[in-house]
């Protein structure tokens, strides 16, 4: 069969398992909803907890990323992963102790406030829409380019499927399919990586095949030789960062501060039975992520060194077909600079704006001309980054099915991250807002039929933001993680380990870092975008690595207002008491 | 009595987290972006040992942190007596 008769058998399969267990789990009663009755395993919990956070941006994107910035993309592998220590340590146990529906509850009844509360359901709110947009574009992506349909037509059937299984199952429903989906990616992204790392190294686990000698005898480390490529090519070598060391820190930092803030994430440990069970439940979610990020870094080397051997210094009309899908589905260009029609990879952009702008026309090759200006380097080559793991496949080779189960576990990861945070954003509607703020007087079965209108609703406008992208968005998800280190992580730390904390502490500090966070992402992002780069940046620090900053001014704030307002009331000292003790009630 | 017992049982959770925090630190932040250049100078396998910390390294001692703090934090629970059902 060909790729993409596989892949409808692929996909097709997959969907079917994820209706089906949705069926089997029905939701009937807002704990149930919410949080799956609270007894989920915590094994299961884990793997569930794992394809919540692993999104699109960590099958499709990562390794693309660090293929093309080389060790400056460990800021993602420590900073996604580095994260969940900090969940497991200071969080997770805590929380689940409190034993309530969302982060908003944890934030209104701690700080016994409302506006506290609401400031926590509008961060809520924007950080998983912003979030969520990123998954729809995933969906799309990998529907265009292997089921050749319209992006929009694939955005409107993931919709349709995540629609039936979070309305209809809720959290229940959600957890089931995301173990099931956990299975269905972590295998599509393994096998792929220990093909090619068996055919490149000859060693089966990609993570040490990373680190061994090239298959063929000449004893040349992979990793050495991809750095000799890329120096040749007039490229940074592959194992050299680029950023400033402070940089990186801070980059790292708010990466895992926010991690540990993600509400998405958060409460998939309300939903275990015990304290006990919520511990051990992060450290096998960890255990589960860490499968497939200690396997990325090995993935993007083995295909940068694929890609430039298979493409570079060959003319266009000898280049492999997947070279020219990827290039009709406008993810890859080439402009023949110097019209040999062969073409030249380099280092540096090829294009000026680096986003190709395709004409109608054909070259003289046969590829697609395009309407930007060429840049001063000699390269001549575009490729997106979010391609890399999807196009590996084909570019090493491997057999078809391997191709199509790809696209099944990008799906997987995408509409898995996509349901968990549209519970959220329900959860804080129905709950937040309109149970515990708007209309406290409703019964449970009013309150269940709101959370289901609101996952509805919160479908819908994800579908929109799928089919019309707002052009920011790639901008916007990596800065969810600076607002939620900057607002999220101090209240939630100091709510616990600080018992004077109190609200005006609380509001004083969120409203600190949410300010100081945004405002200094607006102004180099949008304001003044010729500003943004190392000689005007505070510190040195990048906007992407701001949120770290945001969060230490977050802490100075709090802890300085509550020093010099009244202790909060006994009663919110007691239940301090309380979370921290396991079996404790008083 | 109650009230002691758990201040103490809090002040060992603290000084647990406090150790495992700072192993946390160094194979990250130290390891992985501090001192990687001056690491890279030296080999594991065919790694660079700065690069193996950032994209490896501090990913494998994160998970065995996580899994130690459920473990100690386990048998802290059955000492104080605090351990649930």
């Amino acid at each position: 069969m060909s790729a993409q008769e596989l892949t409808y058998v692929f996909v097709g399969a997959t969907f079917l398992l994820y209706l089906g267990i949705a069926f089997l789990s029905k939701s009937s009663s807002t704990k149930e909803f919410y949080i799956a009755g609270g007894h989920v395993n915590p094994i299961a919990n884990g793997a569930a907890t794992a394809a919540d956070w692993m999104s699109a941006a960590s099958f499709l994107s990562m390794a693309g990323i660090i293929a093309f910035e080389g060790a400056d993309g460990a800021r993602y592998l420590m900073g996604w992963t580095g994260g969940y220590v900090l969940l497991a340590l200071l969080f997770a146990p805590y929380l689940r102790k409190f034993g309530k529906f969302t982060v908003p509850d944890f934030v209104g009844d701690r700080y016994y406030s409302q506006t506290a509360r609401l400031v926590a359901v509008v961060c809520v709110i924007f950080i998983s829409f912003t979030y969520v947009a990123g998954q729809m574009r995933g969906v799309g992506i990998v529907f265009s380019r292997f089921l050749e349909v319209e992006i929009n037509t694939g955005v409107v059937i993931g919709m349709a499927i995540v629609f039936f299984y979070s309305v209809l199952g809720g959290m229940k429903g959600i957890t089931y399919t995301q173990v099931a989906q956990y299975c269905v990616l972590i295998f599509a992204y393994l096998v792929p990586a220990i093909f090619i790392s068996i055919i490149m190294t000859g060693n089966p686990l990609p993570m040490f095949g990373l680190g061994s000698a090239v298959e063929g005898g000449s004893g040349t480390y992979l990793l050495d030789k991809l750095d000799g490529l890329t120096a040749e090519l007039g490229m940074k070598a592959f194992t050299q960062s680029n950023k400033t060391v402070v940089d990186m820190f801070f980059i790292t930092a708010a990466l895992m501060a926010g991690t540990a803030g993600l509400p998405h994430v958060i409460v998939r440990f309300f939903t275990v039975p015990r304290v006990r069970d919520a511990r051990i439940s992060a450290a096998y979610a960890l255990v589960f992520i860490a499968l497939l990020y200690t396997t990325a870094p090995a993935v993007a080397a083995f295909a940068r060194i694929n890609i430039i051997e298979t493409i570079d210094n060959v003319s266009y009309s000898q280049l492999p077909q997947w070279f020219k899908r990827w290039e009709n589905a406008g993810l890859i260009a080439w402009m023949d600079k110097n019209h040999d029609g062969v073409v030249q990879y380099r280092g540096g952009n090829a294009l000026v704006p680096n986003k190709p702008m395709y004409s109608q026309e054909r070259g003289l090759s046969g590829e697609r001309l395009l309407l930007n200006e060429r840049s001063t380097d000699e390269n001549e080559l575009y490729i997106d980054r979010d391609i890399i793991v999807l196009a590996h496949p084909e570019v090493a080779q491997l057999p078809n099915w391997v191709v199509a189960l790809v696209a099944a576990g990008g799906l997987a990861a995408a509409l898995s991250t996509a349901a968990g945070l549209l519970l959220v954003i329900s959860a804080a509607i129905s709950h937040d807002l309109l149970k515990k703020t708007l209309m406290p007087g409703i019964s449970e079965s009013r309150e269940l039929f709101f959370a289901r209108l609101a996952a509805g609703v919160a479908v819908l406008v994800a579908g929109l933001f799928g089919i019309y992208p707002p052009g920011f968005v790639a901008e916007v998800v990596a800065f969810a993680f600076g607002l939620a280190a900057a607002t999220f992580f101090p209240v939630i730390f100091l709510g616990i380990f600080y018992k004077k904390m109190n609200k005006e502490a609380a509001i004083s500090g969120m409203l600190t870092g949410l300010i100081f966070t945004f405002g200094y992402i607006i102004y180099f992002k949008f304001v003044n975008p010729s500003a943004n780069n190392l000689s005007h940046w505070w510190f040195g620090i990048s906007p992407e690595g701001i949120g770290a900053l945001g969060m230490v001014f977050n802490f100075i704030v709090a802890l300085t207002v509550s020093r010099y307002s009244p202790a909060p009331p006994l009663e919110i000292q007691t239940l301090v008491d309380n979370i921290r003790v396991p079996n404790i009630n008083r | 009595m109650k009230e002691g017992v758990s201040d103490t049982y809090w002040k060992a959770n603290i000084r647990l987290v406090l150790v495992l925090l700072a192993v946390w630190f160094v194979v990250s932040f130290l390891l992985g972006i501090v001192f990687v250049d001056y690491l890279n100078e030296y080999r594991f396998f065919g790694y660079k040992l700065g690069f193996w910390f950032s994209t490896q390294g501090a990913i494998y001692v994160f998970v065995i942190l996580v899994f130690v703090y459920s473990g100690c934090m386990n048998s802290l629970d059955k000492k104080f007596g605090l351990e649930e059902d």
